[in-house]
Order: structure tokens, then C-alpha cells, then sequence
């Protein structure tokens, strides 16, 4: 980059700004629709108690709830980063 | 056929009264007769923007408790052959809308009219839900602002979800863009969200795009829906939207900032 391009690049407007923080935050609203409202309490406690055993960040839990045909299934993931004991105990 | 319209947005203050009045005149003067229902039950205003408020005898919640028949509380306006008003009632008691009541009435009133216009409180409580539940169409009306916007989606996420239409599984409640008090000169400097840019997050087909005007508070200083200002922007931006609501194609204006001339910059200019 030469030195008129630090210049010549603007900053974003406000508005463009706006729209940005709009995008990210209706996709994450949308993602979270319809499930129940015990949901984010819910992962909430299972961090605490799985903290107890593994170091982890609250990124890498994640809790949800899918329709099957006539079940629901409450859905748990972990992800274990290479760095975390547990999975350096079982590799 | 009947067609229940309800007017909604989430976040309070954009302009859903406004709208209300607006189209529900619109659609009465183009020879469709049309109620249009204050469901903002506790803080009643709709009476005042369409200059009836010294002629509420009888409200909603009396309707619903069966302290008066629908003909009694039932307002007719005094501009507008085939436009009437069913005022909201000032009571605080957050319960006196029932869903089995408002259902009852609306089974009258269709009876009787072609459009019954719901003007919905803001937020997502009892009152909105209810406002929207019946609904066969939705102006979901939105300023040009990030909080706005954003509870805009949430309110698309409910008519997907809490309506008789979707319970039932039925064709879902046909939503519509309202983008109210829009300041093209600002969204030329890059200081407000375009129309664009709204259409592109809440991905809705848009009605119409109302510009920010004087005229609208002094159209409602005098208890004069904005539409019939006839010489004003909101007022034809509203006739536009309108229009485009029966189906007609009709384009898009007040989109662009005007030039102003040399003497509009001195004096001030019209509006
Ligand atoms: N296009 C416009 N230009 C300028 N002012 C406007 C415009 N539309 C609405 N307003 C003003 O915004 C204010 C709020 O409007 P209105 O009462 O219609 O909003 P609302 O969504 O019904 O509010 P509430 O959520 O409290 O019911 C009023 O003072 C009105 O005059
Ligand atoms: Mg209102």
C-alpha cells in the first residue's frame, strides 16, 4: 500500500457500520428462534459443571433443540480443542 | 373477503399510529369500507390522530365484556364515507383483551367491512400478540435506525410463529415493509441506513418508504390523518403506499435528497 492509499481508503460511514452489527446480530437472533427460553440457562450450567472436569470456553458448547418426527431431541455438543487435557489424555 | 391488516413493529414510537390512520383512510377513500382498531389498550391515541377523541362513548374492552354492543362503540369519521374507528379503552388492566373476545368481534365486524386495520402497541406483550394474532397481512412499519430494525425481525420471527395462520399451518400472514421517517439526505451522507440496506436484513417486499416530514406533527396537531395532505411528501408517500397495497405498481419516490436552490437554503424552502 503506498503511502497516498492510507489516505485515499476512507473510513466506513456510520451507517455502514450500522448494517454490519445489524447483520451479525439478526443472524445470531434468527438462529435462536423458537427455541425454548431454559435454553441459555441451561448451557450456562452445564459450562459451570463441565468446567469442574475440563477447561473450556463458553464458545465451545453449544445446546439446542430439533423437532424429529414425534420426539424432541435436546442436542449437546463439547468441542475439545487439542490443547485441553481430556483430549490430550485420549490422544 | 375480509382482510385483517395489522400494524406492527416492535419498538414503540416509528410511526404504526400514523400508518394506521394513513392507510386506513387511504384504503376508505378508495370506496372500501374500513375500521380501523385502536389495540393500544391503556394508552388509547389513535382517537386523537383521527380527530374523534370528544366522540368515544363506548371502547373495545366494552365490546368484549358486553357493556355495549359493537353498532354503539363503534365511531364513524366525519371526512370519510365507509371509515369507522373502534377506540382503544384507557383501562390499566393488562387482561381485558382476550383472545375469544377479540376473535368475536372481528367475526362481526367482518360482516360487515372489507379491511379491518389493527393498530398495534409497541413491544411484544399480550396486546401486540393479540393485534397480530388474526391477521392476513402485516405492515411491518421501521425507521431507518439499528434498534428499530432489529426488533423489526423479531416481530417477522412472531408472525411466523404465534398467528392463527401459522398455527393452523396455513398461508402465512403476507408481511410488508414500511420504512417511515426516512431522511434521504442523510442516507446520502452516509449517516442512516438505506432503504437497501433494510430490505436486504429484514428481506421482506417493501410497500412503501415514508420521508421524515414536518407535516406529520402538523397533521396531527389537527387531527387530520397525513394522507389527506394531499400537497405533502409523507402525505403522497402514504397515498403511494396505499396504492401499491391494493396492488397497483406504482414507483418509488422521496428517495433522492432535493437539491435545494439558492433561496430554499436562505429561507428555509417549503416543508
Ligand atoms: N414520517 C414522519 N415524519 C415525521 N414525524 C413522524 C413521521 N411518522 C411519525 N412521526 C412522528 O413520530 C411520533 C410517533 O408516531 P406514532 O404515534 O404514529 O408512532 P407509534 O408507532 O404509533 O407509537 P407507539 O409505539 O407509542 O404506539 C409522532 O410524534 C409522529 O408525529
Ligand atoms: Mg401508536
Amino acid at each position: 500500500m503506498s503511502f497516498l492509499d492510507y489516505f485515499r481508503t476512507k473510513r466506513p460511514t456510520s451507517a455502514a457500520v450500522a448494517k454490519d452489527r445489524l447483520q451479525i446480530i439478526v443472524a445470531h437472533e434468527r438462529s435462536h428462534k423458537g427455541q425454548p427460553d431454559y435454553l441459555p440457562a441451561l448451557q450456562r450450567d452445564l459450562l459451570a459443571v463441565i468446567r469442574k472436569y475440563v477447561p473450556i470456553d463458553e464458545d465451545q458448547i453449544s445446546v439446542s433443540l430439533d423437532k424429529a418426527e414425534n420426539c424432541e431431541v435436546l442436542e449437546l455438543n463439547v468441542t475439545l480443542t487439542s490443547d485441553s487435557p481430556a483430549a490430550a489424555a485420549m490422544s | 373477503m375480509t382482510e385483517i391488516i395489522v400494524v406492527t413493529s416492535g419498538k414503540g414510537g416509528v410511526g404504526k399510529t400514523t400508518t394506521s390512520a394513513a392507510v386506513g383512510t387511504g384504503l376508505a377513500l378508495k370506496g372500501h369500507k374500513t375500521v380501523i382498531i385502536d389495540f393500544d389498550v391503556g394508552l388509547r391515541n389513535l382517537d386523537l390522530i383521527m380527530n374523534c377523541e370528544r366522540r368515544v362513548v363506548f371502547d373495545f374492552v366494552n365490546v368484549i365484556k358486553g357493556e355495549s354492543t359493537l353498532k354503539q362503540a363503534l365511531i364513524k369519521d366525519k371526512r370519510v364515507e365507509n371509515l369507522y374507528i373502534l377506540p382503544a379503552s384507557q383501562t390499566r388492566d393488562k387482561d381485558a383483551l382476550t383472545v375469544e373476545g377479540v376473535q368475536n368481534i372481528l367475526d362481526e365486524l367482518k360482516t360487515e367491512f372489507d379491511y379491518i386495520v389493527c393498530d398495534s402497541p409497541a413491544g411484544i406483550e399480550k396486546g401486540a400478540i393479540i393485534a397480530m394474532y388474526f391477521a392476513d397481512r402485516a405492515i411491518v412499519v421501521t425507521n431507518p435506525e439499528i434498534s428499530s430494525v432489529r426488533d423489526s425481525d423479531r416481530i417477522l420471527g412472531i408472525l411466523h410463529s404465534k398467528t392463527l395462520r401459522a398455527e393452523q399451518g396455513r398461508e402465512p400472514v403476507q408481511e410488508n415493509l414500511l420504512l417511515t421517517r426516512y431522511d434521504p439526505e442523510r442516507v446520502e451522507k452516509g449517516e442512516m441506513l438505506s432503504v437497501q440496506d433494510v430490505e436486504e436484513i429484514l428481506a421482506i417486499p417493501l410497500l412503501g418508504v415514508i420521508p421524515e416530514s414536518k407535516a406529520v406533527l402538523r397533521a396531527s396537531n389537527q387531527g387530520i390523518p397525513i394522507i389527506h395532505d394531499a400537497e405533502s411528501d409523507a402525505g403522497q408517500a402514504y397515498e403511494d403506499a396505499v396504492r401499491r397495497f391494493l396492488g397497483e405498481n406504482v414507483e418509488h419516490r422521496f428517495l433522492s435528497a432535493v437539491k435545494k436552490g439558492f433561496f430554499s437554503r436562505m429561507f428555509g424552502g417549503r416543508q
